[in-house]
């Protein structure tokens, strides 16, 4: 049984307490974003912020300029959105070393509904000049994204999905900022994915394989910086790209992949995502059905072309 | 420093930031001018910090929460050997490090970029905090504007501050009663300021802006007190110091012209020769 990413983000930071710069805050949702795990093993280095998340990101951002290294969690759609102005203009003008996470977003965040349902987060920090934006795909990767985050200096933004994904990476999986990953190799198609669509990416492309499709998966966790390079490549061999996020069309992966393909490597692209709406209330099961983010989805974008 | 020297000293800072907003044609006087004397006392008697250890990791803090008094912090960050004067006029222009708002990636002495309002206590919180997470006794000084008490980040920090009692804080309050639009009263009333800052668990201490003795007092009493940080409203007048800018709305961000620099200059050469 794979584990929610949430939970290995608790892990993962119980993990860091060894670093004595590691701090952790909290707007009053650790239990669910996982972040009391290290109020448990590191009470002097843990700060509930409280329900003030403009402040939180300021306070990390004072914290970063006296050594330290905050990590500040709460649900996407507030450190994202209710904190932009100060994520923008004090952490990321800044170039400041704070980490933001978010572990609740896009439509997995289930029955909380639509105000709690971040499906504008990653364009909205992707936006932000200096700001390094990471979606990990699974249990392993998560892990690997956060250790990565840590070591780098200066502003990253964390997109950790709550639920639990298939595992698509082993133990000695390598992760680095700025590098996709090829998890399947064909000729026919490009499936470009990041985060808990990874896993259904994979799914559809075996199926279409029964049909005699040969679709490459490629993983984008580092959104930015993102690996271009890889990108023209697999483009180039395929001639063909579905883009597929957990995420509004408009500003998310499958932008940036335009963005990329349309000056070095005009090809045809379908973009799988959420069409401009926001979420509603629901299993997140259900819900990733209700908004075409299923394998099924993924397949009929393929045969569009 | 006495009396008089700090009074020199806060002359001369007032003459650079007539000079840079005059050079940049565009800046805040007003708000920096209110604000002078007590970046002197700072600079110059309060604070430990040396601009040949900028970096020190257990320096004092400083914090223009009211960004864009950034001609005063460059003026007295100038004053005090962190920045060439000759860069002064380089204020605002295109490829200086002297943005219109300040810029801790490339400016020696600020410690944190600050511009939109409300957010620079926030980060002089954040300050404070780390000092008491690493054991370390540095200080955090924030100077916030009496309109930035509208922006709600300003009580957020201010709960936060007064629940931890971060007693190695000191927040200024620079109370020159007006802001772009008209007087902060008329507007959206901070008032009673010194109230607001008890009701959140702070140490309150009112005084004159522009009276060294009170705010060498208040400064003191700040670091003497404990198990609370401390909010200085010092009463200020916008403008201090140039006769036409005094009190005037109009001068919240607009430079002098050339007529008007001259004016401003006479003023303050006759003020420093009066204290000689």
């Amino acid at each position: 049984m794979p584990k929610a990413m949430r939970d290995v983000f608790g892990e993962t930071l119980c993990e860091l307490k060894e670093n004595p710069k590691i701090v952790v805050l909290d707007a009053d949702l650790g239990s669910a974003t996982r972040a009391l795990k290290f109020k448990d093993v590191c009470p002097e280095r843990f700060l509930d912020i409280g329900i003030a998340e403009q402040n939180m990101v300021g306070i990390a951002a004072g914290l970063s300029t006296c050594d330290m290294i905050p990590i500040a969690t709460t649900f996407s759609v507030f450190i994202t959105g209710r904190a932009f102005d100060q994520v923008r203009n004090t952490v990321a003008h800044g170039n400041l070393n704070v980490k933001l996470v978010g572990t609740h977003n896009g439509v997995c965040v289930g029955y909380d509904g639509a105000t709690h349902e971040a499906v504008e987060d990653i364009a909205l920090m992707r936006s932000v000049p200096n700001m390094v934006v990471l979606v990990p795909a699974d249990a392993k990767e998560t892990e690997m994204a956060i250790k990565a985050a840590i070591a780098y200096k200066g502003p990253v933004y964390l997109r950790i999905s709550r639920i639990a994904v298939p595992d698509i990476h082993g133990d000695d999986y390598k992760f680095c900022i700025g590098k996709g990953e090829v998890l399947r190799d064909g000729t026919d198609v490009a499936i470009i994915s990041t985060g808990i669509m990874t896993s259904r990416a994979i799914e559809a492309a075996e199926i279409l394989l029964k049909d005699g499709v040969h679709a490459s998966v490629v993983n984008i966790c580092s959104i930015k910086p993102i690996d271009r390079k890889l990108i023209v490549e697999v483009a180039k061999r395929t001639k063909r790209i579905v883009t597929v996020e957990e995420h509004t069309i408009i500003g998310g992966l499958g932008s940036a992949v335009s963005e990329i393909l349309s000056v070095e490597w005009p090809v045809p692209i379908r973009f799988v995502g959420i069409n401009d709406e926001f979420g509603t209330s629901g299993a997140p099961e259900v819900l990733l059905e209700k908004y075409k983010l299923t394998a099924k989805d993924i397949i009929r974008a393929v045969k569009s072309f | 420093m006495d009396n008089v020297a700090l009074k020199k000293t806060a002359n001369e800072l007032r003459k650079d930031i007539i000079i840079e907003t005059y050079n940049a044609k565009s800046g805040h006087p007003g708000g920096s001018l209110s604000a002078a004397d007590i970046l002197t006392y700072l600079y110059f008697e309060e604070m430990n910090v040396d601009p040949q250890k900028a970096k020190d990791p257990n320096r004092d803090r400083f914090v223009l929460s009211k960004g864009h008094a950034a001609p005063g912090l460059y003026a007295v960050l100038s004053l005090k050997g962190y920045i060439p004067s000759k860069d002064l006029k380089t204020l605002r222009h295109i490829d200086s490090y002297l943005q219109g708002h300040p810029d801790m990636k490339h400016t020696a002495g600020v410690d944190m970029s600050t511009g939109s309002l409300g957010q620079g206590i926030s980060a002089a919180v954040g300050m404070a905090l780390s000092a008491k997470v690493q054991k370390k006794d540095f200080r955090v000084y924030a100077m916030l504007g009496d309109g930035e008490l509208q922006e709600g980040q300003v009580w957020e920090a201010s709960m936060f501050a007064g629940s931890h009692g971060l007693d190695n804080l000191t927040v200024v309050v620079d109370n020159n009663n007006l802001q772009i639009d008209g007087s902060v009263k008329e507007i959206c009333s901070p008032y009673p300021i010194d109230e607001k800052f008890k009701a959140f668990n702070f140490h309150v201490i009112n005084i004159d802006a522009h009276d060294f003795d009170q705010i060498r007092a208040a400064f003191k009493e700040a670091r003497e007190t404990k198990g609370k940080p401390t909010a200085i409203i010092a009463k200020s007048v916008k403008g201090k110091g140039v006769s036409f800018m005094e009190n005037a709305v109009g001068w919240h961000g607009k430079a002098p012209n050339e007529e008007q620099y001259k004016q401003a200059m006479a003023e303050l050469e006759k003020n420093g020769e009066a204290l000689a």
